[in-house]
């Protein structure tokens, strides 16, 4: 910390900001509670307030970016373990500015999308669980201390829990809330395990960097492992994503947003914090993650590929993109096992702003749906069609995160996966004899992620957005309300924004590489001298230029001005109708068939037999492999075992009550030294 | 800056000549004369100055389809390093700037497919996005080949002087990376054996059927561009064919120009000689196309370097 009174004033307020605006954000909900179940007001003083809250921690993050060291902040705590102690660094600046910002235009968007007048009994509920999941969102990237950090991380779960069942009369809400709340809990209990080890390593429940003395390659292993388990549940890096789709399609679409867009981004940072707590891994924990990267990416996109429920194939796509993060801190892993300072910089500044872009084109993409979704009371992509007429905005935006999604240019998502490119491009070039080239195949891999990426969403915006209607609704669908839109504009802008100006995120990402680096062999390079950010920048804008221009250009040609309108000719046949459109599930029946081994699709044919057949049906669906056919079963018998262990469930309380009579005298008898006693009465 | 000058003016006007002499080619090896080689440049001047009938079914995305798809693949051509000449604009990673430029094209030219409505365009559109999947591994294989040898990370180096001795130092991984990306060239343009351009069969044709609602000067936008792509590919595969140094400025453009239109001359012999591939058998091919450069860059990496 600097020694002048004004730096200092800063770093604490770096520090304090977040605080405020946590406790500021956990409350938004509350005052609704004394008011009317169908009032506006309750639903406006949360979105304020949770504005309120967000701006401060934003400004905690700008104020932590600007000075240099980080404040350490230790609070009164009444737990005889862990401790209060919260510090706004680097690492953390960076995770906190979308997991505020997002939450907070999600609140806005909830106005309309859940508003206390359709969900009378629900939403006063909803916006409470609300705040406390984003005020734990931001303690969480705060918190230096390994029991703060797991009493709001589960905060964060149980509050998630609650919004994904919101709807709790749906069959399927509380099915995928059970499996979220199982999957949710199997990953608390290895951060228990990895709180242990940490703390017998280190000696404390902080959340500092180990000496290696403290933690050998053993140790390290594990505690990295566990970590790998805990917050790669979180994250749902495959195969551990299984509560991922059903959860995100499920809850409201706000609520989808925020946790696609940013809960799972909470493991990424587990994952980060964790790994800059073990300053010197060995080289395969950085291939594992790789790997994993790099098989969430493929697999997750060809999922997503086939899905049919525009939700759940967006909640697919969170598992690709995790993959594509977890892809760079892998890369940056290896950079610090080799001491290869811009495989780090660039492999942790790649996953840190691809961390920000699929927050913002993520949330985009979640509330365009939900506003799609509010207008035709369906999920189903093949009963929707030629909304771009009806919703033009609604349309545009979403093809803004759909062409930011898929990584092109001129757009946000093209500039973190091109630092990830960079990264693993240069892992086939030695410097000082050190190279990795196995890490290069990871290039190709994200060439087919990037392909996979395109096919998807071309495929949801045509069979949303463009041709005519599938089907009659009772009136035609209208544009979504203003404050629905917003929030999604605010997002379009932001992602258009990093897309033409990434060097306006450098600070946040040096200092975050920075943060991680501390404690290794080489510090992370500044990424403005490895990236060609300035360059993105120009064709970014040349991009804009030419294509605009061309456009307005061809608008000119075409004549006469307006063009004569005709139904489409369709090679000449006279009378299609809506339903002879490509479908999704036909647009993308070629590669789920290439694909067919990983994906195992389920087909209805109908058997057309006789001469003039009556009407029959075809239907294909493809299920969640692993969920289906790896864990369900495995739970099964799980189960059967464990039925065994009834004999000790009795129903009286009083049996129970001596359970833990024995467990404590055991307890105690274990602190006897027995064996000294036994042996001392032998030796007498 | 004269260079600069040169390649943008070359980028422009040259690439519908490519489309005359894979036809004049096929003309010669069928035996007959064949239409002129500049008639590209008339269609497409013509195609310009029609008048244009819109279905009613389309949205602004129907235009936007061939004008967006044009300018990504204008600005995609500035990166490439024609003559072996550093490209007008060049810096580190501007390969997967390139890649991912013709992905927007392509994202592009799909949606404005869909937004007709008509299922022959949507399964236009739908082979069109399938088989780039396979096509991109092949790309970056063979481009993650040239960044092992040339030791660069821009197109510039990777087909700039290091091209020559990149020939001496591992010709096998060379050839099987020039037959790879010649795949990738006829995959990405829609040539045969992967789709016939002059076929008028809806229910087999992929770029073609794509834009089968476009007419006028939409139509023609389209054409350009497509020769501009092939303008681009056809250039990074003739520097690899033909690596030549001469030394002498004024012989660069000439040996440039002239390897281009082998390119093109070698895409109409094969397209006399092949027949299109069943549309089933195309990933096979592509799959074949990525083993190439996949197994050309591994080569690379016993190698001490």
């Amino acid at each position: 910390m600097g020694g002048d009174p004004e730096h200092s004033l800063v770093s604490l307020l770096a520090v304090w900001l977040p605080l405020v605006g946590a406790a500021i954000v956990g409350a938004s909900g509350l005052p609704g509670l004394f008011l009317a179940r169908r009032s506006a007001p309750g639903a406006w003083t949360a979105a304020v307030l949770h504005l309120l809250g967000a701006a401060a921690a934003l400004g905690g993050a700008a104020a932590s970016v600007v000075t240099v060291g980080a404040t350490s902040l230790d609070l009164p705590w009444g737990l005889p373990f862990g401790s209060f102690r919260v510090e706004l660094d680097g690492l953390s600046a960076a995770f906190l500015v979308p997991l505020a910002l997002v939450p907070a235009l999600g609140s806005v968007y909830g106005l309309r999308y859940w508003s206390p007048r359709a969900h009378p009994d629900t939403s006063r509920k909803l916006r409470v669980f609300y705040g406390i999941l984003a005020a734990s969102l931001i303690l969480l990237t705060v918190a230096r201390d390994g029991v703060l950090f797991l009493f709001a991380w589960e905060g964060m779960a149980l509050s998630a829990f609650f919004l994904v069942t919101i709807d709790d009369r749906d069959d399927q809400a509380r099915s995928a809330g059970w499996v979220y709340f199982v999957a949710t809990h199997v990953g608390t209990l290895a951060l228990f395990g990895l709180l242990a080890a940490v703390a017998s390593a280190g000696g404390s429940f902080g959340l500092d960097p180990l000496p290696d003395t403290a933690a050998p390659l053993g140790v390290g292993t594990v505690i990295f492992l566990l970590g790998l388990i805990g917050f790669g549940l979180k994250a749902g890096i495959m195969p551990l994503h299984v509560w991922l789709p059903g959860a995100h399609a499920v809850a409201p679409s706000h609520v989808s947003a925020v946790l696609s867009g940013v809960v799972l981004k909470v493991g990424i940072y587990g994952l980060a914090r964790l790994t800059c707590m073990l300053p010197h891994p060995p080289v395969f924990w950085g291939g594992l993650l790789l790997t994993l990267g790099v098989v969430s990416g493929i697999v997750g996109v060809l999922f997503a590929v086939a899905q049919h429920d525009l939700k759940r194939l967006l909640a697919y796509h969170s598992i690709e993109n995790i993959g594509i993060i977890t892809m760079g801190l892998g890369l940056a892993m290896l950079g610090r096992s080799y001491g290869r300072a811009d495989w780090m910089a660039l492999g942790l500044g790649g996953a840190i702003l691809h961390v920000w872009n699929h927050a913002f084109f993520k949330s985009l993409l979640f509330m365009a749906a939900g506003a799609v979704i509010h207008r035709v009371h369906t999920r189903e992509i093949d009963r929707m069609g030629g909304l771009a007429r009806s919703m033009p905005i609604t349309g545009a935006l979403f093809l803004c995160g759909a062409v930011a999604i898929c990584g092109l240019p001129p757009l946000n998502g093209f500039v973190s996966e091109l630092l990830i490119y960079l990264g693993l491009l240069r892992t086939v070039q030695p410097i000082d004899g050190v190279a990795a080239a196995g890490a290069a195949f990871a290039v190709p891999a994200l060439a087919i992620i990037g392909a996979l990426a395109v096919a998807c969403f071309v495929k949801v915006f045509g069979a949303v957005f463009l041709g005519s209607p599938r089907e009659h609704h009772d009136a035609t669908p209208s544009e979504a309300p203003g404050s629905m839109l917003a929030p999604m504009l605010v997002l379009a802008a932001v992602c258009v924004g990093i897309g033409a100006l990434p060097a306006l995120a450098l600070p946040f990402l040096d200092a975050a590489a920075r943060a991680w680096s501390v404690g290794a062999h080489a510090e992370a390079l500044p990424l403005g001298l490895l990236a060609p950010l300035w360059w993105v920048s120009a064709l970014a804008g040349a991009t804009w230029l030419f294509a605009i221009l061309l456009a307005l250009g061809l608008r000119r040609l075409v004549r006469p001005p307006g063009a004569a309108r005709v139904g489409t000719w369709d090679c000449g046949y006279a009378a299609p109708s809506a339903r002879m459109q490509y479908t999704a599930s036909s647009f993308a029946q070629i590669l789920v068939g290439l694909f067919a081994s990983v994906l195992h699709p389920r087909e209805r044919r109908p058997r057309v037999g006789r001469l003039f057949p009556r009407g029959r049906s075809y239907s294909s669906h493809v299920h969640d492999v692993v969920l289906a056919e790896w864990v369900v079963p495995a739970v099964a018998v799980l189960a059967r075992q464990a039925a065994r262990l009834r004999i000790i469930q009795a129903g009286h309380i009083q049996l129970y009550i001596l359970y833990v009579l024995l467990i404590v005298i055991a307890l105690v008898l274990s602190a006897v030294p027995l064996l000294d006693l036994l042996r001392s009465l032998v030796t007498r | 800056m004269i260079d600069t000058a040169v390649q943008v003016v070359l980028l422009l006007v040259m690439p519908p000549l490519l489309l005359g002499v894979i036809t004049k080619t096929k003309a010669a090896i069928a035996g007959r004369v064949g239409a002129p080689l500049l008639q590209p440049y008339h269609d497409i001047i013509k195609l310009l100055r029609k008048g244009s009938v819109l279905s009613r079914t389309t949205t602004w995305v129907f235009l936007a389809g061939p004008a967006v798809t044009c300018a990504a693949v204008l600005l995609a051509g500035l990166l490439v390093p024609m003559g072996g000449q550093p490209a007008p604009i060049r810096f580190a990673g501007d390969l997967i700037l390139f890649a991912y430029l013709l992905a927007l094209g392509r994202f592009f030219t799909t949606i404005a497919a869909l937004d007709t409505g008509s299922s022959f365009e949507g399964m236009g559109a739908a082979r069109e996005v399938t088989f780039a999947c396979l096509a991109e591994p092949a790309l970056f294989f063979g481009l993650l080949a040239l960044a092992r040898l040339t030791e660069g990370l821009s197109l510039s180096a990777f087909f700039g002087p290091g091209v020559a001795s990149a020939w001496v130092d591992a010709a096998p991984s060379m050839v099987l990376v020039l037959a790879g990306l010649f795949i990738v060239l006829l995959a990405e343009n829609s040539r045969i054996p992967f789709d016939d351009p002059n076929t008028h069969l809806e229910l087999t044709m992929i770029h073609e059927v794509m834009v089968l609602d476009h007419g006028g000067p939409a139509l023609g936008t389209v054409l350009y561009g497509a020769a501009v792509k092939l303008f681009v590919l056809s250039s990074l595969v003739a520097r690899l064919a033909v690596p030549m140094e001469t030394g002498q400025p004024l012989l660069r453009w000439p040996v440039f120009i002239a390897s281009v239109l082998m390119v093109a001359v070698v895409i109409g012999l094969v397209e006399s000689t092949m027949a299109r591939l069943r549309l089933l058998h195309v990933p096979n091919l592509l799959v074949g196309a990525c083993l190439l450069t996949g197994f050309g860059f591994i080569l690379l990496l016993g190698s001490p370097r």
